[in-house]
């Protein structure tokens, strides 16, 4: 209907990060515990904007969705233009924890999706006692590489096509024709060299192999939850995670593939439900 | 079609006849996808494409399909080549492939493809290459695996 405002609201919050002032963006909407949301690699937070306008989520949740450093509205930090982006597990989890004590979150949820999904893992190990819950989409401890990174990023390759072309594969061949349309929209959109820098963490930086062990769940409780259509964190590499994670909930999620908030909303709601009203649940109990 | 291809004694494979007759049918899907030719209308390359126990030399100028001739053929060059297992393609063409056989490089990853040769072709118009070689899932010719 035209006219039609949707409830989401978009500010700018000044976050400090490694020492220096950063302008995120972020997106929210809904009151209650604090759910905040970590967009994949290369792309920003408007692959959650179907969770953030979601009635009976919102009901809840204060559900606020940031874009990372150089990704989206949110600018590279003013000392590093021009230089390679590189993003490192250090500077990843600082980003997340500096943004929530930035809008002052009382042990917020997150949950992160492919690079948002390995570095909860990484939150779940340093920092469990932080957050209420957390949630890893198409996560593992790590994933074998099926291309090489440096075709992302050369000035005879198109990099925002090359970019959608190789994540249109990551998508469920029978979800709606929008939605993928939309998703890969967001990868034809990054900076250049933006995807390739969150790669490095992806592939080399965050490599948590022999570190998951160390979760415990009783401190803060772990959903992973990944599509059957990703090959590139596959259903075997979350399981496989997932079993030297005592008490940890791993789920498959049937026609999904690697980017289920975007590519099929109606679909990952169906897996997505369950886990929030779990955490619902024992915040009442 | 190259005459010459016929006349080679490459020993014989058994092959998959229903997989080649739909690979044989790219030519014509292409050439009623304007949408998918004008993706590829900077294209010009020779490359080596479909089933390992029959791939074809395919020349494509301006996203179109010029000539598609079963290899091998003597001293042809070819700047890359996809080729993959005849299961893979199979799985590749049902309407909804199943998960981890739906993508030319879930295909790769797997060790159901090879992809040699010079890429940047292949690289810099991967969509077109993923979409040219899904063509015959439209036609619905090949029979689940």
């Amino acid at each position: 209907m035209s006219g039609f405002v949707e409830p989401i609201v978009g500010r700018y919050v000044h976050v400090e990060i490694d020492g220096e002032i950063n302008r995120i963006y972020f997106e929210e909407n809904g009151t209650g515990i604090p759910l905040v949301c970590l967009h994949t690699a290369g792309s920003d937070a408007r692959q959650w904007r179907h969770l953030l306008v979601d009635e009976e989520f919102t009901k809840r949740f204060r559900i606020i969705a940031f874009d990372m450093p150089w990704h989206g509205k949110s600018n590279p930090p003013d000392s590093q233009y021009g230089d390679e982006y590189r993003l490192t597990t250090a500077t990843y989890t600082a980003t997340i924890r500096a943004f929530c004590n930035a809008l002052r979150l009382d042990r917020p949820v997150v949950m992160g999706c492919s690079i948002g999904g390995r570095i909860v893992l990484n939150l779940a190990i340093s920092h469990a006692s932080e957050f209420r819950a957390l949630i890893g989409l198409e996560a593992a401890d790590f994933q074998q590489p099926w291309y090489d990174t440096a075709w992302l990023n050369r000035p005879d390759v198109h990099g925002g096509e090359l970019c959608a072309a190789l994540v249109s594969g990551l998508i469920s061949p029978n979800g709606p024709v929008v939605a993928r349309d939309e998703t890969l929209w967001g990868y034809k959109q990054g900076g250049p060299g933006i995807f390739k820098g969150d790669l490095y963490f992806y592939r080399v930086d965050g490599d948590l192999r022999g570190r998951v062990g160390q979760i415990d769940v009783r401190e803060c409780p772990l959903y992973l939850l990944t599509g059957e259509y990703d090959f590139s964190c596959t259903p075997e590499d979350t399981l496989r995670t997932a079993a030297s994670i005592p008490g940890a909930k791993a789920t498959i999620m049937e026609r999904l593939g690697h980017f289920p908030m975007s590519e099929n909303p109606a679909q990952f709601r169906a897996y997505i439900a369950p886990v929030l009203q779990d955490i619902v649940s024992r915040q009442n109990t | 079609m190259n005459p010459d291809a016929a006349s080679t004694d490459r020993p014989t494979v058994a092959f998959d006849n229903q997989l080649v007759d739909a690979f044989k049918t790219i030519p014509e899907l292409l050439s009623r996808d304007e949408k998918l030719i004008g993706r590829g209308r900077l294209l010009d390359v020779e490359c080596l494409l479909g089933p390992t126990v029959q791939p074809f030399h395919v020349t494509i100028c301006g996203g179109r399909i010029l000539d598609m001739t079963p290899a091998p053929v003597l001293m042809r060059s070819w700047r890359f080549a996809y080729r993959a297992t005849p299961a893979a393609y199979r799985a590749y063409w049902q309407a909804v492939p199943t998960p981890g056989w739906h993508d030319l490089l879930a295909l790769t990853k797997r060790g159901e493809a090879t992809l040699e040769g010079d890429l940047h072709p292949f690289m810099s118009h991967l969509q077109y290459f993923k979409d040219l070689l899904a063509l015959p899932r439209r036609s619905g010719l090949v029979s689940a695996p």
